[in-house]
């Protein structure tokens, strides 16, 4: 080695350790002990068979599973359509001073956010007592408006009240982060629009909504992850009814797992649900760490 | 958790993967590239691009067909080379 050189110290790596240990504890082996399950019929702990692929085709073919997963996908595309330009839109609304943040914009984003500090459940259980039509405001507005609303007997109604439900939980936080992206644009773009007498909708598509892009990104990915593996929410407010119109992936995976107690076909079906969402990741990982690769 | 011998096969098969492609990094560091995926990858996106291909084209082979799953291996394995090869 020359005297200039500099010496090559690798113990950094050890900093990586508690990760991999937590990564380990965490992740991989519940993967493995959930890919283990998958490939046998467990009957008792001393008493198991292996079975190969069998799960695997058992639910691939299970039309129960595809009537779960064609709703997953529906309920994940409409409230994100209803969300994203929801949050959008009020974030645009909101107030931003010149100079710094307005005590109406603090006041505004404290109560926007309340709902999203509501625990999962808790949010079921109002909304069950909200849609209620004897003693719930929503339920018992709907009926006086001549609505034959209910929510346990119509599967759109079910269908309405927990998108409503998810609307009214997550939109806060496509509102937050929009703002968030909103306020760390310069206001010299804005100066730069007015000299050049831009409108206001020139305004948004062409400086607002591309430094947004980021943040937006970052909002449907939440979104849809999770939306994708909703389950408290529904559980609470409709248990997955009536008959399976608002059983989602999850529960339906709760019910062999726990209900069913069907170890190999939860594993199988697990493994199958983590498929798409790790390919999502993928995709939303690629799309904002874009510029960085090119 | 009761183990398998295929499962077993499997997770040590993923693990020698890894290491391997670790020693290859740090011997011959890669640069991202364009292949015939419409983005920028790495060696690494490659590998776990073509690992998901592996999942899908398994799982694929199960649902729609009653052919032997060896089938389903030879078509995947078919489909990881063309992803990390010219991905």
């Amino acid at each position: 080695m020359s005297p200039h050189a500099k010496p090559r110290n690798e113990r950094a790596w050890f900093l990586v350790l508690p990760v991999c240990v937590l990564v380990a504890f965490n992740a991989l082996i519940p993967l493995m002990t959930v890919v283990n399950y998958s490939v046998q019929d467990i009957v008792s702990p001393d008493q198991r068979v292996f079975v190969g692929w069998e799960w695997f085709k058992s639910v691939l073919r299970d039309p129960e599973l595809h009537a779960a997963f064609g709703r997953q996908v529906l309920f994940s595309v409409v409230v994100l359509a209803i969300e994203l330009p929801l949050g959008l839109s009020v974030a645009l609304c909101l107030p931003r001073g010149p100079g710094g943040s307005t005590w109406q914009a603090s006041l505004c984003t404290v109560l926007i956010a309340m709902p999203l500090l509501v625990p999962w459940n808790v949010v079921g259980t109002i909304w069950q007592v909200f849609a209620r039509t004897d003693i719930g405001l929503g339920g018992a507005v709907l009926t006086k408006l001549g609505v034959d609303y209910n929510y346990a007997l119509d599967p759109v109604h079910a269908w309405g009240t927990v998108v409503v439900m998810d609307v009214w939980h997550w939109t806060p936080l496509v509102v937050l982060l929009c703002y968030a992206g909103l306020r760390a644009i310069p206001e010299t773009y804005y100066g730069a629009a007015a000299v050049d007498g831009a409108s206001r909708w020139a305004v948004f598509r062409y400086i607002e909504l591309p430094r947004l892009s980021g943040v937006l990104t970052i909002g449907v990915l939440l979104r849809f992850m999770d939306s994708f593996v909703i389950y408290t929410e529904p559980f609470v407010l409709t248990g997955g009814g009536p008959g399976s119109s608002t059983t989602f992936l999850s529960q339906h995976l709760s019910t062999l797992a726990v209900g069913q107690f069907d170890l190999g076909r939860a594993s199988a079906f697990s493994l199958i649900y983590f498929l798409p969402i790790l390919i999502v990741c993928y995709v939303f990982y690629t799309l904002m760490t874009r510029e960085e690769r090119s | 958790m009761y183990w398998t011998v295929p499962t077993a096969v499997v997770f040590v098969v993923l693990g020698l993967i890894l290491a391997g492609m670790t020693v290859w990094e740090l011997r011959a560091p890669d640069l991202a590239r364009r292949g015939w995926l419409p983005i920028l990858t790495t060696r690494g996106d490659r590998l776990f691009l073509g690992l998901v291909s592996v999942a899908v084209a398994n799982l694929a082979w199960t649902g729609l067909t009653d052919v032997s799953q060896w089938g389903g291996l030879a078509v995947s394995v078919v489909v990881f080379a063309i992803v990390f090869r010219w991905g």
